[in-house]
């Protein structure tokens, strides 16, 4: 069996940023970044498959990114995963999720997995929809935001559950290979131990072109995107009054507004 | 063509309150002569007939599907078919569990313009321009959709107001091929209590997020919830670490701090999820060590300094 992990590179901003000139993004010198916190979660849940299974299987991560993505790679290859797949070329920047999509579908075809995996969404864009749209140009049955997942290799079929609002969880079987996307809390995703993280930094990332998954720069970047960014601004937000002063007198204010609370309620 | 679809929501023989938000965006963008239609579908679809017949609404289309509950493959086929004989110029859906299982997939299929997490729409010199979070939501995004005669847009819940006034749209019967999904719902759990607190009756919650750091942390915060009156609560990050059970987790997967008139986020970071379940609560103090957190954003009051610190000097008034 194979899993295929699709993961992210993400990036959160330094408290001082800048928009850059053309006000279509941040400055990336502002990024800090990182491995998506969901797809932490997706690959640990492949790597506990591939270590409750009898029959072997193999977790291969793929990250569509420029080459600072290798970090993010190394780290999966710490955790666990076998092998690590990027996918780069400039005309990639300025893709949308489904962009992305098609560059992970193409990826999907060469290696044929199982099962795809992706989070249910990343922390700096948070779209929600690049491993459901990956799933419709694979014509994979998909579901989204999955807590729990029984998956036998071999099986073909897979049951899981879905998170839905309100503390409700909706159990599905699904036919697979499916395209699955993982939510926060599904297992406890492992620390890389020091001898593994210098393991992976030995192991080779396999870096492939859009040629080489037989896509064009029209499937890519603004002309494969499905929508454009026209502006990205910092907003005017409302902002709490802020309580001043060192931590006793703070907290004298703030004990002020629990007793005004608790006398106005009793 | 013209025209702007909204699709409703159901779960369990009731429709989801973001469905009649939906409307409200939807009406909010129609132009002289379009029409606003709302499809819902069900295996019973009529039952939802009647609390979609809002003013604004022109016409609800019920859609008799051969599930009773979301499936993603029998409502991408659906919703499809509707959006192929229609052409709309836009459709809306909600950025909700059940959309994230084939919104996506449907747009990139249909080769529609596409954005999620929407929170504002307008047309800009006759263009769909829609707004949307990045980054944490420190920046906001204005997305456009050039070249796409259909956009669908995922709207964020709680955004927009419901229409109130009662109306009678005409009703339309969409008869849509049965279709055989790859996917079998089997049934609806609750998320096992953990213990017999309620959240969603509390008047009075103190919620500490991921500031706290490590588990040992959490039983100064129980015995200060305690001294203080409050129930005791937590985001995400808390519950998924089992330091506290997922019964007093705030947010949109977790409970709604319903009745809660006092709310005070202690290392709690604003993520928009966590946001969703206690924004709407009047007096919320905010305690962070990050000056720039997003729930600084909703608190009426905040503190920027060290919990702990915080709440020790705080346990000492009561």
């Amino acid at each position: 069996m194979k899993i295929l992990v699709a993961v992210k590179q993400v990036a959160a901003l330094d408290e001082d940023f800048a928009i850059r000139d053309d006000g279509r993004d941040v400055d990336s010198d502002f990024f800090i970044r990182d491995l998506n916190e969901w797809d932490d979660f997706s690959l640990e849940e492949a790597v506990k498959i591939r270590e409750s299974s009898a029959e072997p299987v193999e977790v291969v991560v793929v990250s569509v990114g420029p080459d600072e993505a290798d970090e993010s790679l190394r780290k999966c290859l710490a955790k666990g995963a076998d092998r690590a797949i990027r996918v780069w070329d400039t005309c990639i920047e300025y893709s949308d999720s489904i962009a992305i999509a098609r560059v992970l579908a193409a990826v999907a075809k060469r290696e044929a997995p199982n099962m795809l995996f992706a989070g249910v969404q990343s922390s700096d864009q948070s779209f929600a929809s690049t491993g459901i749209a990956a799933a419709a140009l694979l014509g994979w049955p998909h579901a989204a935001v999955v807590s729990n997942l029984t998956c036998t290799p071999g099986a073909n079929l897979a049951v899981f559950r879905r998170e839905l609002e309100g503390g409700l969880l909706h159990e599905v079987e699904i036919q697979c290979p499916a395209v699955l996307t993982i939510q926060l809390g599904i297992n406890t995703p492992r620390y890389a131990s020091l001898r593994s993280i210098k393991q992976a930094a030995a192991k080779p990332i396999e870096v492939l072109s859009l040629s080489d998954l037989a896509l064009g720069a029209a499937d890519v970047g603004e002309a494969g995107s499905s929508s454009r960014v026209r502006r990205m601004y910092v907003p005017d937000k409302a902002r709490a009054q802020l309580i001043e002063g060192d931590a006793a007198q703070q907290a004298a204010r703030l004990a002020q507004i629990i007793h005004a609370f608790k006398g106005a309620a009793s | 063509m013209s025209g702007i679809l909204v699709i409703g929501e159901q779960r369990r023989g009731e429709l989801r309150p973001v469905s009649l938000e939906l409307l409200s965006a939807g009406i909010s963008l129609r132009r002289a002569g379009e029409e606003v239609a709302v499809a819902i579908l069900s295996d019973s679809p009529d039952r939802f007939v009647k609390p979609l017949s809002l003013s604004g609404v022109d016409e609800i289309v019920t859609v008799k599907v051969g599930a009773a509950e979301f499936d993603p493959d029998i409502f991408e086929s659906a919703v499809g078919a509707l959006i192929t004989k229609r052409n709309p110029d836009v459709v809306l859906v909600a950025h909700s569990v059940d959309s994230f299982g084939y919104a996506a997939a449907l747009a990139t299929r249909l080769g529609l313009g596409f954005a999620t997490d929407v929170f504002s729409v307008e047309r800009v010199d006759g263009e769909l321009v829609a707004t949307r979070g990045g980054y944490g939501q420190k920046v906001y995004v204005e997305v456009d959709f050039p070249g796409r005669n259909t956009v669908m847009l995922a709207i964020r819940g709680n955004v927009f107001k419901p229409p109130e006034q009662a109306a009678s749209p005409r009703i339309t019967i969409f008869d849509t091929p049965p279709v055989q999904s790859r996917a079998t719902g089997r049934e609806f759990i609750e998320m096992s209590a953990g213990d017999d607190v309620d959240m969603t009756a509390a008047e009075f919650i103190l919620t500490i997020g991921r500031g706290i750091g490590e588990e040992a942390k959490v039983a100064q915060f129980r015995e200060l919830a305690d001294a203080v009156g409050a129930t005791l609560g937590c985001s995400r990050p808390i519950a998924d670490a089992g330091w506290l059970p997922k019964s007093r987790q705030v947010g949109q997967s977790g409970k709604t701090a319903s009745t809660c008139q006092l709310y005070i986020a202690m290392g709690v970071s604003g993520a928009i999820q966590h946001l969703a379940g206690m924004k709407h609560v009047s007096t919320i103090v905010a305690v962070n060590s990050d000056a720039e957190a997003s729930i600084f954003s909703v608190a009426k009051y905040g503190i920027v300094g060290d919990i702990f610190e915080i709440a020790e000097e705080l346990r000492k008034h009561f």
